[in-house]
């Protein structure tokens, strides 16, 4: 690769400078929009929390501290992290075969009622964690491939768009997942001993191993979810499946004519996208609560997509995203508590990230970068799938 | 023959020693060219030699990194093309920037409305653009919705958008690529009525008969810098092939007689409906034998297209039967049909053919990663992927910074070189070519016509569609007339004239004396 000349990239001044040592001393390129728009977030919120009254560095330093801490929190934090690593790689899979699957939120609840029903059932617990827990990650897995392998398979039948029905499926799964587990007549799916709406806990032997004993519990779902990062990124760049699924999103004619199946890789990739979410909720349900309630995956699909688009919707980056965007959320009561600042603004500031990631042309502008180098993957983004 | 003595009048455009870099590539080095009013410039140069890049910054979609674009004597920076159609600069792209679902009127007055208060002013918009249409013989109806209108219409109705925001210099990049040959003759006597009124214009062209029926200055680009100046009284095909490519190009590439022998593709009553479900293929036999070259000749939309797609696996056929290789491959996917050995060069590059955003190297595979040269058990070898890329480049002479680089980075006519590099490699038996040089200057053409009789002398069966006939009538064996979905007729290349196919693509028969023209 040719190094990019500072002309090319029409850099001047200061933020120029911090251009250039970010793209190419930490060889960060594709991802410095996303960068800056940390940058610019925090700035922002900094601003909101002084005028408030509150020093903004003591609340950023008791938001570091409850991220990172101690061990212990370090651990909660990772911990926090793990399921918004499924529900970005599901947008983010989705994506390059040019579908905006914004149904990740579904799909963990169709994943964590099936990993829930399969992880309580009578005859688990007779049997070895050896195939208990492949059991139960592989129960959750499938149904939330289901859910959302329905709108692939809607989208190549009758052309219904999956932003549209991945969307209604959210809202499909979540009344059904609430009535199963709050009906008690009949009783369908309800612990009836629990006051909560809740499901049967799983059986001990369906318990995925813990790493750290914290709060929330650090188990071996990290593991397993980074480790999916690595083989998406894997499958997408060296794999001749990455490769027909990149040429459906870029242009199906195209794949068409090349030979390749356009509408197989769209239920394929659909299905796929919806078993990372379902693997990471049936990872939850093992590792932390051991059972099930509609509550527990409220919003993390929706973050996911926040978190796949800061990404820039690369795999590995997908990892460090989900790592700040749960430490964030899990170090903000260290902050209410120290500072007194409401945990609220960790939330205001993941929006402020959203908006500046999802109107880049604005962090361009800031910055002055011009839109020369952009990453060929910007040629498609959001704005033209919507 | 333009009415204002070119030798006096002011140049309406100068460009003055004007450089443009892309990463890796000096697309223009300190080119100048200047334009007389009513006066027709032609602009020609191989592929890649910069011409559309040049173009490009006189209408303002790119800004010069050096030199300078004066209009009437008065130098100008453009920042977006808003301010070139502001300066009276119109440009008709090859590529039609045009939206299928609006009307002729509602196109040509898009981004430019006429209003009464709040409301459009559909009336007397649609008398303007009827007013331009009758004064510069530009036959469109107003009322018709674009994507129902064919290649030429489109064109008129660009032109006429760029007339209707007054401009006085046109640029056409390679309006005729798309024109059938009746079409090509309409649109030069429009031109030449423009440049009467008045109008000057630049044009984009590969094709050298053209330039000495039209030009009255021609300018020749290599590797972005203006090699020669010329007009049309002093230059000869010959002569301008000579400056564009730097060496003698052979027009008419040599052919030896062959024995034909086995049928390798042979279709039996198809039936093939068109994307609306029109019969666009009715009732058809055709037969190509191996070592042989079928030309399918025909104004474009007499089936041509759904043809060529019912044969690739594209488009399922709603009747008969196609056979190839003694297989019979009526409902197989395109990918079993490559893979028996069949290539094909789509008509539409741009939709099929490539994938813009992907690399050089990933568009010469796009069809073969599945090849266990290219992969193994799912995974791509990339390195060999790379090496047969810069193989391919090599060989068949695409002009780039490397095989990494984006194809959209290519001008038009290296793109067409990649498409054409992956299909004829690779050993097919058959090989199913549309418009296989559209966009190509003469080098490559020839390039490329060697490279098809090449093919067929290995015993190769090609079933060549295009709609150049001098192409047809140089490359083929045998000539198939297509002529509303049907063969008109099957001729042997040697006994027939171009007068005679003119007749039969026209009319469907040779009985009949030809339709007066309105
Ligand atoms: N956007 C771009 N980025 C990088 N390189 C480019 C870009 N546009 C053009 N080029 C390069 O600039 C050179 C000139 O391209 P240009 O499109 O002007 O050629 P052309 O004369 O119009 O050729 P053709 O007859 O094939 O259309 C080519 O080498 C091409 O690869
Ligand atoms: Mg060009």
């Amino acid at each position: 690769m040719r190094q990019l000349s500072k002309t090319d990239l029409g850099i001047t001044g200061v933020s120029g400078q911090l251009h250039r040592f970010l793209t190419q001393a930490w060889r960060l390129q594709p991802l410095y929009v996303s960068l800056y728009a940390i940058l610019l977030s925090f700035l922002i919120g900094g601003i909101l929390i002084s005028v408030i009254g509150v020093n903004p560095l003591t609340a950023y330093w008791a938001l570091l501290r409850g991220m990172v801490g101690d061990g212990n929190k370090l651990a909660g934090s990772l911990a926090r992290s793990v399921p918004f690593i499924g529900s970005a790689l599901a947008l983010a899979f989705a994506f390059r075969a040019g579908l905006f699957n914004i149904g990740a939120e579904g799909q963990l609840l169709a994943g964590g009622l099936t990993a829930a029903y399969v992880g309580a059932l009578s005859w688990m617990g007779n049997l070895p964690g050896i195939l208990t827990i492949p059991l139960i990650l592989m129960a959750g897995t499938l149904g939330g491939a289901i859910w959302g392998g329905i709108p692939g398979v809607l989208r190549t039948k009758t052309g219904a768009h999956e932003v549209i029905s991945t969307i209604m499926l959210n809202s499909v799964v979540l009344f059904v997942a609430r009535w199963m587990v709050g009906s008690r007549d009949p009783v369908v799916l309800r612990d009836t001993e629990s006051t909560v709406p809740r499901t049967k806990t799983i059986s001990d032997t369906a318990v995925l191993p813990e790493l750290v004993d914290s709060l929330p519990t650090l188990h071996f779902g990290l593991l397993a979810l980074t480790g999916l990062c690595f083989v998406v990124a894997f499958i997408n760049n060296r794999t001749s499946l990455g490769f027909e699924i990149q040429t459906v999103g870029l242009n199906p004619h195209a794949a068409h004519y090349a030979g390749m199946n356009v509408h197989r890789v769209i239920v394929l990739t659909m299905a796929a996208s919806g078993a990372f979410a379902g693997l990471a909720a049936a990872s939850e349900i093992s590792g932390t609560s051991g059972y099930f309630q509609p509550g527990t995956f409220f919003l993390m699909g929706f973050d996911g997509i926040a978190i796949a688009l800061l990404a820039r919707t690369q795999p590995i980056a997908i990892i460090a995203a989900s790592l700040l965007w749960g430490s964030m959320l899990s170090g903000a009561p260290l902050m209410q508590q120290e500072a007194n600042m409401s945990i609220d603004v960790v939330r205001i500031i993941q929006a402020l990230v959203l908006l500046f990631v999802a109107a880049d042309a604005m962090v361009r502008y800031l910055f002055k970068v011009r839109k020369q180098d952009q990453s060929p993957f910007q040629a498609n983004t959001i704005g033209a799938t919507l | 023959m333009a009415q204002i003595n070119t030798g006096t009048a002011a140049p309406v455009l100068e460009v003055d020693n004007v450089t443009k870099t892309f990463p890796g590539v000096v697309a223009n080095d300190n080119v100048s060219l200047t334009l007389n009013e009513g006066e027709i410039h032609c602009l020609l140069g191989e592929n890649g030699a910069g011409k559309s890049t040049l173009v490009n910054m006189v209408f303002g979609l790119y800004q010069p990194d050096k030199g300078t674009i004066r209009v009437h004597g008065k130098e100008t920076r453009f920042t977006d093309s808003g301010d070139a159609i502001a300066k009276g600069i119109g440009m008709v792209h090859q590529h039609f920037q045009l939206i299928p679902v609006f009307t002729v009127t509602e196109n040509i007055i898009l981004g430019n409305e006429i209003t009464k208060g709040t409301l459009l002013d559909f009336n007397t918009a649609r008398r303007q653009v009827l007013a331009i249409a009758e004064r510069y013989g530009l036959a469109v109806d107003p009322d018709a919705t674009v994507g129902d209108l064919s290649v030429g219409e489109q064109q008129r109705v660009e032109l006429v958008k760029a007339l209707f925001r007054d401009a006085n210099i046109l640029i056409l990049d390679e309006p005729t690529a798309v024109l059938t040959p009746g079409e090509v003759d309409d649109f030069f006597s429009v031109v030449r009525n423009l440049t009467q009124q008045g109008k000057s214009i630049i044009f984009i062209t590969h094709k050298l008969r053209e330039v000495l029926a039209v030009a009255d200055r021609i300018t020749v680009l290599r590797s972005g810098k203006v090699v020669g100046n010329t007009t049309a009284k002093r230059a000869t095909q010959q002569s301008l092939a000579n400056l564009m490519v730097g060496r003698d190009v052979v027009f008419r590439v040599e052919k030896t007689t062959t024995n034909t022998s086995t049928t390798a593709l042979q279709t039996r009553g198809l039936r093939v409906q068109d994307n609306r479900g029109v019969q666009a293929v009715t009732d058809l036999d055709l037969e190509v034998r191996t070592r042989e070259i079928l030309g399918i000749a025909g104004v474009e939309g007499n089936g041509q297209r759904e043809l060529v797609e019912a044969i690739c696996g594209m488009r399922p056929p709603n009747g008969g039967t196609v056979q190839m290789l003694g297989h019979e491959t009526t409902a197989w996917s395109p990918r079993r049909i490559k893979q028996l050995g069949v290539a094909h060069i789509p008509e539409n590059r741009s939709k099929h053919g490539v994938v813009a955003q992907y690399s050089i190297a990933d568009n010469l595979v796009l069809n073969r990663y599945t090849h266990n040269k290219f992969s193994k058990r799912g995974v791509l070898n990339r390195s060999a992927i790379n090496t047969e890329a810069v193989a391919l480049i090599e060989q068949f002479d695409v002009r780039a910074t490397g095989v990494t680089a984006a194809l959209d980075t290519l001008s038009g006519g290296n793109q067409q070189k990649v498409v054409v590099a992956r299909e004829l490699s690779g050993n097919p038996q058959i090989l199913v070519v549309a418009q296989p040089t559209r966009g190509l200057d003469v080098g490559s053409i020839e390039f490329i016509h060697r490279k098809i009789i090449e093919l067929r002398d290995r015993g190769v069966a090609v079933l060549l569609v295009s709609a150049e006939l001098d192409e047809i009538m140089a490359l083929s064996d045998r000539i198939g007339v297509l002529y509303r979905g049907r063969l008109a007729a099957i001729v042997d290349a040697a006994d027939t004239t171009r007068e005679k196919l003119g007749l039969l693509m026209a009319t469907g028969s040779t009985t009949h004396p030809p339709q007066a023209q309105q």
